[in-house]
């Protein structure tokens, strides 16, 4: 199996060397419109400088790009002791695909259901997915979604959308070059015209120059969603196979469809979740190769149509795949004579209701443990505040009966003396706290060196101390 | 002179074409041993926990005794073709060991207390879970088993594999009775 997905890889590769000629040409291109004196001297240059430039941003994000989900808020890691579960999953997932090391685990604080993969080099990968697809997906769904993540990592996907995104940046930032370098020559030009700029040529062969210039980054585009787009379908036929359970993978697509959207999202990461997260919920059809994400409708079918023939394998996703979108086939005929077929497995024997219910306690233990308060109200429901909300009194929103946040929050103790102390924790930052009486937010600069502080509100007075 | 250099470097390419092939072998008939050692470090693992889960179901399963006689006569029996390291044996026990605890795991479902306890559901879990790890260490190492054999057969590594004797690894079968009931979904 893994032998194909090498295959495979050099399909990608062809349209990834596609765009790197691309981008030489077009840095070519430039450097012979802006060099009057002699147009090959200018071209050659033009091109050493575009790849010089890929080239350099490739190695930054190389060894800089690996982390981005630590600069999530409250990702928090999981163990095998904090989550049994979800780390059970990642860790048959992990036996599956035969890979080497245990790629780590994160949750993120969030409603919305996704899930993404991370990690340039195999030693060092992660799977993060968000606190609401852990309470709303079953074991199978869940399982099929790690799957599909962990065929991101094993096809070393994030390596390849990197340089690709890299260069699809290059590409679109030389064409910005070449467009304004075109209008600042221009407006040279009228003051002396013997200054140079981008004048010496023909002016068809500039109006050529520039046209390939707008064409060039659209161009780029189409490539690089054509590589992710592919290699979302490729993620998904390698999870059935992992899995043995395309239902799974497709029933926590559905349920995901619906919720996709996450607050932590950026461009360059977007590729790498299992579903667009920043399309969420639209009619993903209507975006012409502007979505880096098949259409959710389709990837739900072909892995249903799977899940019934009864056999998981490579061979049967290419078949419907070709069905679905009528078009060729992901996989080269010659690669699939050296998978096998697989039966589809069965439902695992989970009982969903009893652990929904302690996978909310779980991720209630999570948010504990990134500073949110949990409260539970006698009428049953629980309310969660966020460590930047310092109220000292809520009201139920089901019931509206006002519930006081535990001393905590406070952040306040009482002394010997029964004065009320709050002990700083770094006197060199801005802290803050709220008053007993709810109505007040104590206010400490980093400047602040004052043993009493007093609440402008009920006149509690606190005393400040601070640490060695 | 020219006759001697193009046989040198006719030479060279050939002898640096069969290190190659040679190393090919070598490396996916150590990705074998490295998934059969998966499967052998997950199949123990299993040993360990079934008298644990039983030890825990029995205080609330006063009348499953039998039951519990069959899993721990199955789990016997699969530890022993374990110490013998025979491929297809291993794969008769451990389907055999399936069906009694899948047999077991049936029984729970009657005894409500036994599924509030904490602990038992983590066993329970962990269970689930060393069964599919299994069953996927089973795959990863058929799927190896399926690269080195083709290698082995097809030419040109076959002449490479006959002249150092390398031979073609069993896969690992186990009939597996659940698969066959394997439910059909529509949405």
């Amino acid at each position: 199996m893994w032998e194909l997905i090498r295959i495979n890889k050099r399909k990608s590769l062809f349209v990834l060397i596609l765009m790197f000629i691309l981008m030489v040409s077009l840095s070519g291109a430039i450097g012979a419109g802006f060099y009057t004196v002699d147009w090959v001297t200018g071209m050659l240059w033009g091109a050493l400088i575009g790849i010089l430039l890929w080239a350099i941003q490739s190695a930054v994000a190389y060894f800089a790009g690996d982390d981005i989900v630590l600069h999530f808020n409250m990702a928090v890691v999981v163990t095998p002791e904090s989550y049994p579960q979800l780390y059970n999953i990642v860790e048959e997932m992990k036996i599956a695909a035969g890979l080497a090391v245990m790629p780590e685990i994160y949750i993120v604080q969030s409603a919305g259901l996704n899930a993404f993969a991370t990690g340039i080099r195999p030693e060092k990968t992660a799977i993060c997915v968000t606190s609401g697809l852990v309470e709303n997906l079953t074991r199978d769904e869940l399982q099929g979604v790690i799957a599909h993540e962990m065929s991101h990592i094993l096809n070393r996907d994030v390596l390849f959308m990197t340089f690709a995104g890299v260069m699809l940046g290059t590409i679109t930032m030389l064409s910005n070059v070449m467009l304004r370098g075109t209008v600042v020559a221009n407006s040279n030009n009228r003051r002396s015209r013997k200054k140079g700029g981008f004048s010496g040529g023909h002016p068809i062969v500039i109006l050529v120059i520039l046209l390939f210039a707008i064409v060039a980054p659209i161009l780029a585009r189409i490539f690089y969603f054509t590589i992710s787009k592919k290699r979302e379908y490729l993620a998904d036929a390698s999870a059935a196979r992992l899995t043995r359970y395309p239902i799974g993978l497709a029933s926590a697509l559905q349920k995901i469809a619906k919720h996709s959207s996450v607050d932590f999202v950026s461009k360059i990461t977007a590729p790498m979740f299992i579903v667009n997260p920043r399309f969420a919920g639209g009619d993903e059809d209507s975006i012409f190769a502007a979505s880096t994400h098949p259409p959710i409708y389709k990837r739900i079918a072909i892995l249903t149509q799977l899940q019934n023939g009864g056999k998981v394998s490579l061979e049967n996703y290419q078949k419907l795949y070709e069905k679905e979108l009528e078009t060729s086939g992901l996989f080269s005929k010659t690669s699939l004579e050296s998978d096998k077929s697989e039966a589809v497995r069965a439902e695992s024997a989970e009982k969903i209701t009893e652990f929904t219910e302690s996978r909310k306690e779980v991720a209630d233990v999570i948010l504990a443990n990134t500073g949110f308060k949990i409260l539970t109200c006698e009428c049953g429901l629980k309310i969660k505040l966020p460590p930047t909300d310092l109220r000292m009194k809520v009201v139920c929103p089901r019931c509206r009966k006002e519930l006081s946040v535990s001393g905590e929050s406070a952040a306040m103790t009482r002394n010997g003396e029964n004065e009320l102390v709050f002990i700083r924790k770094n006197k060199n930052s801005w802290e803050s706290f709220r008053c007993q009486c709810g109505n007040f937010t104590f206010q400490l600069s980093p400047l602040f060196r004052g043993t009493y502080a007093v609440c402008k509100r009920c006149g509690t007075k606190v005393k400040i101390e601070y640490p060695e | 002179m020219t006759f001697v250099l193009i046989f040198l470097v006719v030479v060279v390419v050939c002898a640096l074409a069969l290190f190659g092939m040679y190393n090919k072998l070598v490396g996916l008939r150590n990705i074998v041993k490295n998934s059969w050692s998966q499967i052998d470090v997950q199949l123990k693992r299993r040993f360990d926990l079934i008298p644990n889960l039983v030890e825990t179901a029995k205080g609330y399963m006063k009348h499953e005794s039998e039951t519990f006689i069959k899993v721990t006569e199955a789990r016997a029996q699969a530890m022993s073709a374990i110490n013998k390291g025979d491929v297809k044996e291993i794969g008769a026990a451990a389907a055999n060991l399936d069906s009694a605890l899948a047999k077991m795991m049936l029984t729970f479902e009657n005894y409500p207390e036994l599924k509030a306890n904490q602990n038992f559901l983590a066993l329970q879990e962990e269970l689930t879970s060393t069964e599919n790890k299994v069953a996927f260490a089973r795959q990863a190492y058929n799927d190896a088993v399926m690269g080195y054999n083709n290698a082995v057969e097809m030419f040109p590594t076959n002449i490479i594999a006959s002249m150092f004797s390398f031979k073609q690894s069993d896969f690992f079968e186990i009939e597996d009775k659940a698969e066959k009931q394997a439910p059909k979904v529509t949405f």
